[in-house]
């Protein structure tokens, strides 16, 4: 799996991705706070570009911490992926990040794979 | 009750200071002995607090940001998460779900949700251009061979 570091490593979080043929799978891993969501937002959005994917799936399982900023990085993408009539799944969520989703609706928008 | 323990901290209104405060008050809380979720419910709705403070209150200015944190025998943990940024216009309009004001930083709006939530009783007072002050509590469940040291 490729890896990178967030551009000075801000909020100790990571992002590893993976693509196979159109999706791109992105694992999450440390705190995901505002702080390292502006990070990964960037990163994201130019790999989302460089690959053209239809289909983007987060991988939550790795992460330690997540507040609402969770929410507005996926939604975010979403809107993203939808203008390019893609896709976006989430999977790897706990107890506490499947409540937080919720309160957002969020799985009317993106896929909750197991 | 009788408060038994108490602190306050002001750091910089800056997002690197969003984990330092989820950490100072798990610290703080420690001696309460809670649940991993107690932990990360105070964790969640702090974070959600100072994150409105740094984004909304200073809108990425200048700014300092004060935690005020105290318990009491009965295992009642009180914090304050107070700002002296632009204030809230209506603050019953801001508690909705997904009303936000942010229109590039991509935030959900959800974060006073998050915070009523997680925490047992949330309280906001706030005037435009004098800063907002979040009370918030929670009740942590001592359990019988955990008593809190008196400070």
């Amino acid at each position: 799996m490729a890896s990178m570091e967030l551009p000075g490593g801000k909020g100790d979080s990571m992002l590893c991705y993976e693509k196979k043929k159109n999706a791109l799978t992105v694992r999450l891993s440390g705190e995901l706070d505002h702080s390292a969501a502006t990070g990964i937002r960037r990163e994201l959005d130019a790999l989302i570009d460089q690959t053209g994917v239809k289909r983007l799936v987060f991988d939550l399982k790795g992460l330690e911490f997540m507040d609402s900023s969770g929410i507005g990085l996926i939604i975010g993408r979403y809107k993203l992926m939808n203008r390019r009539g893609g896709s976006v799944a989430v999977c790897g969520t706990d107890e506490r990040i499947d409540r937080i989703f919720k309160m957002a609706g969020l799985y009317q928008l993106v896929e909750k794979l197991a | 009750m009788r408060i038994i323990n108490e602190m306050r901290l002001d750091f910089k209104a800056t997002p690197e200071n969003e984990a330092f405060a989820r950490l100072a008050i798990s610290g703080f809380m420690l001696p309460l002995d809670p649940t991993m979720e107690e932990l990360a419910d105070v964790k969640t709705a702090v974070s959600e607090a100072v994150t409105n403070a740094i984004v909304h209150g200073y809108a990425g200015g200048e700014g300092m940001v004060c935690i005020k944190a105290a318990y009491d025998e009965s295992g009642e943990l009180q914090i304050q998460i107070i700002d002296r940024g632009r204030g809230i216009e209506d603050v019953q309009q801001a508690r909705q779900p997904f009303y936000t004001t942010s229109i590039d930083e991509e935030r959900s709006g959800m974060g006073f949700t998050v915070m009523e939530s997680f925490m047992d009783d949330v309280d906001v007072q706030s005037a435009p251009g004098a800063g907002t002050a979040v009370r918030m509590n929670k009740r942590i469940r001592l359990r019988d061979d955990a008593v809190p040291q008196r400070a």
